[in-house]
């Protein structure tokens, strides 16, 4: 299950995105949230797609592997779709059947809205997918950097999220080898009653936690030994590198809410 | 007369200060590390041996006596100072990997000093080129065996260009393969430097390696000699809970079965040539 996932997941490539600063790609989408809602006819949402395609073709992720990948995601959509279908009641009613009345702006209400949904679904999965984890972390610690001056802990947070990512596959492993111990106890996982099942996760829970408490007290001492005194005075090994695609691609976006906002009714 | 690189001298350490009837995890304890020596600090689990590694980096302090780094006594003061100077390399490969690939991880000794980006960048290279990783740059941990883990950090230790290397352990979680990948990466650093290095082990061969062995009982000193000095002791060394190298088992065992051979032999090099040989001095 965990492996059809691609939602956060890093797919590596060499693509046009995938070269783009993290800094770019994340305020990209964020800007990108804000523009889909000019948006509110057929023209512009059509925009919109086609924007979102030219986008995945530049990615170069294969469209069936981010379909598939977004199955999860399709449910929602759809259950949004048909609540704004049954929902709305505004305009010709073009279909009744029973106590059924489905009117022409529901119908529209809900493919824009569905169409919304995709977009940014797809765009901030492509995100995701073509920026590693760390320089996601990076980004965020250095856009969020002048928030230090209300005393916000930026480093100490992008410390924290960066570990946490670094510790996923072993906390992972971990758990498939206490899920195996506690199998060959006798301990039985995947039948019985809710409650039981429940139950069993308990002695699945504890021995984690414990272990990663030893972890993290393990780390604490490595880093301390290693000189971390906190974000004061250090130097970063890792540089984002600002480019002139970064500054074009956010321009992409201006021309886009442009164009929209032109088409937009 | 060496320069002297760590010095205890009469340290008593308790976890537990309020409570008498604890025995104290170090007591009264004294030796000297002079430069470029490989010392090994051996003892069965409880003997205090970790509690001293922890006593000389700064992570205690001693209740009494004095820890001396360079000469000068262990404090808050020169605490971080000591440390950029002490690469340390513990136990569990898992738990001491911060970054989030190879390359992140060795750096981040040296973000934490302060060092310029060029220089970083450099260090790093060549700190895994040192290890033998240089091909793993951009791995995750996850991906690397224990005994490569244990390699990126002995690079994460060496990359601020310590004076000292400090092993705690370091190769007790890792298969024989991982243990002398570990072992002789730091035998080539101390062919290559003059890097002082104090592993803490309870694995006698590990030992063997070293200059100087220093064996811990109950908290206290128990002996101090050369490993030969130290390995004389045989039967005693078993009774305090080591485990003698597997040579020198194999020698005692076919002693006992009434093969004569020249000596209780330390290493397997020794012990074949002696066996070889053996037939021919009859």
């Amino acid at each position: 299950m965990l492996e059809k996932m691609i939602f956060g997941r890093y797919i590596p490539g060499d693509s046009f995105i995938h070269r783009l600063d993290a800094r770019a790609k994340l305020i990209f989408v964020f800007l990108f949230i804000a523009v889909v809602f000019i948006a509110n006819n057929w023209i512009t949402y059509g925009i919109l797609v086609a924007f979102t395609f030219l986008i995945i073709r530049m990615s170069k992720i294969r469209l069936y592997f981010l379909i598939n990948g977004l199955k999860p995601v399709v449910i929602l959509i759809i259950f949004t779709f048909l609540l704004h279908l049954f929902f709305t009641r505004e305009g010709a009613v073009i279909f009744e059947w029973k106590f059924i009345k489905i009117y022409e702006e529901g119908l529209r209400q809900g493919i824009f809205i569905s169409i919304r949904f995709f977009v940014l679904v797809i765009l901030t999965s492509i995100l995701t997918l073509t920026t590693t984890p760390i320089s996601i972390t990076d980004a965020l610690e250095t856009l969020l950097n002048p928030l230090k001056k209300w005393k916000l802990p930026v480093h100490e947070l992008a410390l924290m999220m960066s570990i946490s990512l670094r510790f996923i596959p072993t906390l992972m492993d971990e758990t498939d080898k206490i899920m195996k111990a506690q199998m060959a106890r006798g301990s039985d996982m995947t039948t019985g009653s809710m409650k039981e099942r429940v139950n069993a996760i308990v002695p699945l829970l504890i021995p984690l936690f414990v272990s990663a408490f030893k972890r993290a007290e393990d780390l604490a001492t490595a880093m301390e030994v290693r000189g971390y005194k906190g974000g004061e005075g250090r130097t970063r090994y890792r540089k984002l590198e600002w480019a002139a695609k970064d500054t074009i691609i956010i321009l992409s976006l201006v021309v886009l809410a442009a164009v929209l906002v032109y088409f937009r009714s | 007369m060496k320069r002297e690189i760590i010095s205890l001298q009469e340290v008593t350490f308790t976890y537990a200060e309020e409570d008498e009837n604890v025995r104290p995890a170090v007591n009264n304890v004294s030796y000297t590390v002079y430069e470029g020596e490989w010392v090994a600090i051996v003892g069965h689990n409880g003997s205090g041996k970790s509690t001293l590694a922890r006593l000389m980096n700064g992570l205690l302090f001693p209740q009494t006596g004095q820890v001396r780094v360079f000469g000068e006594a262990l404090n808050e003061q020169s605490l971080w100072e000591t440390r950029s100077q002490m690469g340390m390399v513990f136990q569990n490969p898992d738990n001491q990997f911060v970054g989030a690939t190879v390359q992140d991880d060795v750096a981040f000794a040296l973000e934490n000093n302060g060092i310029p980006f060029e220089e970083m960048v450099e260090r790093v290279k060549q700190s895994l080129v040192k290890v033998k990783m240089s091909d793993f740059m951009n791995s995750e941990p996850h991906h690397l065996s224990g005994g490569q883990k244990q390699r990126v950090a002995i690079a994460g230790a060496i990359a601020l260009q310590p004076k000292i290397l400090l092993l705690d352990e370091a190769t007790s979680m890792l298969d024989p393969q991982g243990r002398e990948e570990v072992l002789s990466t730091v035998r080539q650093l101390r062919e290559e430097t003059d890097l002082t290095v104090i592993s803490i082990t309870h694995d006698l061969e590990e030992a063997l390696l070293a200059d100087r062995v220093i064996m811990m009982n109950q908290g206290s000193k128990y002996a101090e000699g050369s490993p030969e000095e130290i390995f004389q002791r045989g039967q005693e060394l078993v009774d305090l809970g080591l485990d003698l190298p597997f040579a020198m088992n194999i020698s005692r065992l076919l002693k006992t079965q009434g093969i004569t051979l020249v000596a209780e032999h330390m290493s397997e090099e020794e012990l074949v040539n002696d066996l070889w040989t053996s037939h021919f001095n009859k």
